[in-house]
């Protein structure tokens, strides 16, 4: 049986936070290796995917390809730091594969495919993430399987009209197991975002959608809104998840807001040290 | 004057001569769903366009219509082909191609998901003009990789394979006629196979390479043909990709000329393919080319427009004539 499985007690926020902390030292080191990597994506996010895969997600390790798993969709190919690092604390992968990221013939790559081990979806292309899990979300629910969907997708990615077919779809097919994680981090390829998009909440609901919206570095927070998510009420939920990039090295979250954030190859002890001040 | 012909309503068809099937495709399907549990059926608002209502009526549960959403449709059908279904998803080619391109390439082809794309309005079948006309459909479907692509000639070719599709391991974009389709092939003695060409019928002079609906025109040239002491081969190339090189490069071999003949653009579709099979087998041949020109067609009757940019028969024997020198 999966080791992880929805919880019904108090939520283990101490042991969550440290494998986020974990999570986001893997990146650290896996960004220094190649001198860049989205490393402020990719620790913004670090405490949501710590919530789903060593709380609420139901899945195996050892056979990622377990028919009865909760999917994950990774909407955002370029978080892929992000998801390698999990995959390892998880033991999706050897923790030792971390140091091949971005190389040639490297099965971690930077933008997803589908073809390493626990990616459910290829990214890279924005705006593919959500309408996909849609279809996971019926295809699930016409077996019968009480698998749910998760798909994280970003601000950015809300300006993608795909998102909005497919959001509209989801209330429209009253797909209560799939749970879409907004991470709004404020930034996108030309800077700070570049269209407004709020009220991005306002705009879920008005979707259709049971949505909240959260500080989603706070880790009690981002627990409490993934079990709020958890009834089978007949509609699709939204977690609006504030986040800030860089988040957990001083540094980087007060670094100017870029997409490709900016790091000196003689900084990056700096940044380390700041990780585990930051943790403590 | 004589009286002029007009563009008809969408849904509206011009009579068809000889024997029809009503809905092919929707039969098709439906009768594959009552065998195969894991065939779905998703549209975006053209249900009754695409003609997958008899499949709805039999399986309500297993029909998603997204609304007007090509993206979505394709993207939904990516995903409930990864838990496992095969989704049939129909709209136009136009908007299949245009419109969710990116959808088809990514989260169709790269992930290898059984997504069946079935494509209405193929070229010159629709007078609603350039918007509607899928006139290079097939060379934006064929350029991707690992996509398969087929362009069925008439009724008994597109029930056979309708369910042939379903076997395809991936993703695969087949052009759909709709409403009555003719019957031209003997569903008893044809058999409809993924890649490979069939020789409808076999001639010395010139070989006839064709597909989709100018196939019976092509059969119908070749008896032309014959009368005026002519002998033509007619190769009918159901599947675009993978392209049946060998059946094209030996027919070839063994007649003086070739004509090729598609309701699409001349460019990246039948007679291109045909031209790469020719030169890269060194089969050096005269080739005539029947097909829609690099434009834009406007509004009006099928068989106007039809007439206007040549998808006939008698532009087929013209063209085998002067292949020929003749
Ligand atoms: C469809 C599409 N358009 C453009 C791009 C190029 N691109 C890559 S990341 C990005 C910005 C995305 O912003 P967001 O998704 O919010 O991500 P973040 O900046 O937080 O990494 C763009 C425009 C793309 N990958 N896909």
């Amino acid at each position: 049986m999966p080791p992880v499985n929805q919880p019904l007690d108090a939520p283990p926020l101490a042991f969550l936070a440290e494998k986020a902390h974990r999570m986001r030292r893997h990146m650290l080191a896996m960004a220094r290796r190649l001198g860049q990597g989205y490393i402020g994506q990719g620790l913004g996010i670090a405490d949501a995917l710590a919530a789903l895969y060593f709380y609420e997600l139901r899945y195996d390790p050892a056979d990622p390809r377990w028919a009865g798993r909760d999917r994950f969709v990774l909407s955002t190919g370029h978080y892929s730091i992000a998801l390698w690092a999990t995959f390892a604390e998880a033991g999706i992968i050897p923790v030792d594969e971390l140091a091949s990221y971005g190389a040639d013939d490297s099965r971690l790559e930077m933008s997803t495919l589908d073809t390493t081990p626990g990616v459910e979806m290829i990214g890279g292309s924005l705006g593919h993430g959500l309408g996909q899990a849609v279809g996971m979300a019926l295809g699930l629910r016409l077996d019968g399987s009480p698998a749910r969907v998760f798909c994280e997708l970003s601000d950015g990615e809300l300006q993608e009209g795909s998102t909005w077919e497919a959001a509209m779809s989801a209330s429209h097919f009253g797909l209560d197991g799939l749970v879409a994680l907004i991470d709004c981090n404020g930034i996108q390829a030309d800077g700070t975002i570049v269209l407004k998009m709020e009220p991005v909440a306002d705009k879920f609901r008005a979707f259709g959608w049971d949505t909240v919206e959260i500080d989603g570095n706070a880790m009690d927070q981002v627990v409490a809104a993934l079990r709020g998510a958890r009834p089978r009420n007949g509609k699709p939920k939204a977690i609006v998840l504030r986040t800030i990039p860089g988040k957990g090295v001083k540094t980087l979250e007060t670094r100017e807001r870029a997409h490709f954030v900016r790091v000196d190859p003689d900084e990056w002890d700096k940044l380390a040290a700041e990780l585990e001040t930051a943790h403590g | 004057m004589a009286e002029r012909g007009r563009t008809l309503a969408m849904g509206e068809q011009e009579a068809v001569a000889g024997t029809a099937i009503e809905a092919p495709f929707g039969r098709a399907l439906a009768a594959l769903g009552r065998t195969r549990p894991e065939v779905v059926g998703v549209t975006a608002d053209l249900g009754k366009y695409t003609d997958i209502h008899p499949f709805r009526d039999a399986f309500p549960d297993r029909y998603f219509n997204v609304g007007m959403a090509e993206q979505n449709l394709i993207a939904v059908g990516a995903g409930l082909a990864k838990t496992g279904k095969i989704a049939y998803c129909t709209t136009y080619g136009v908007f299949a191609t245009r419109r969710a391109y990116d959808f088809i390439a990514i989260a169709c082809a790269h992930s290898r998901a059984a997504v069946k794309i079935v494509a209405g309005l193929p070229g010159l079948t629709t007078g609603y003009g350039g918007t509607h006309q899928a006139i290079e459909d097939l060379a934006l479907a064929a350029m991707i990789p690992g996509l398969t692509v087929i362009d069925p000639c008439d009724a008994t070719e597109i029930m056979q394979a309708t369910a042939a599709i379903a076997d395809v391991d991936g993703p695969v974009y087949m052009r759909l006629q709709r409403a009555q389709v003719p019957v031209v092939l003997d569903a008893q003695r044809y058999r409809f196979a993924v890649g490979k060409a069939a020789l409808l019928r076999d001639g010395a002079d010139v070989a006839i390479v064709a597909t989709g609906i100018m196939t019976p025109r092509a059969i119908e040239a070749a008896g032309a043909l014959a009368a005026a002491g002519v002998s033509a081969a007619v190769l009918h190339m159901p599947t675009i990709k993978p392209f049946d090189r060998d059946a094209v490069a030996s027919l070839a071999a063994r007649t003086r000329a070739v004509v090729t003949a598609e309701n699409h653009v001349m460019r990246g579709g039948l007679a291109s393919l045909v031209a790469e099979a020719l030169f890269d087998a060194g089969v050096a041949r005269r080739l005539e080319r029947i097909g829609i020109p690099d434009q834009f067609v406007e509004c009006g009757s099928v068989p106007h427009l039809q007439k206007k940019y040549g998808l006939t028969t008698d532009a087929i024997v013209a063209a085998a004539k002067r292949s020929l020198g003749a």
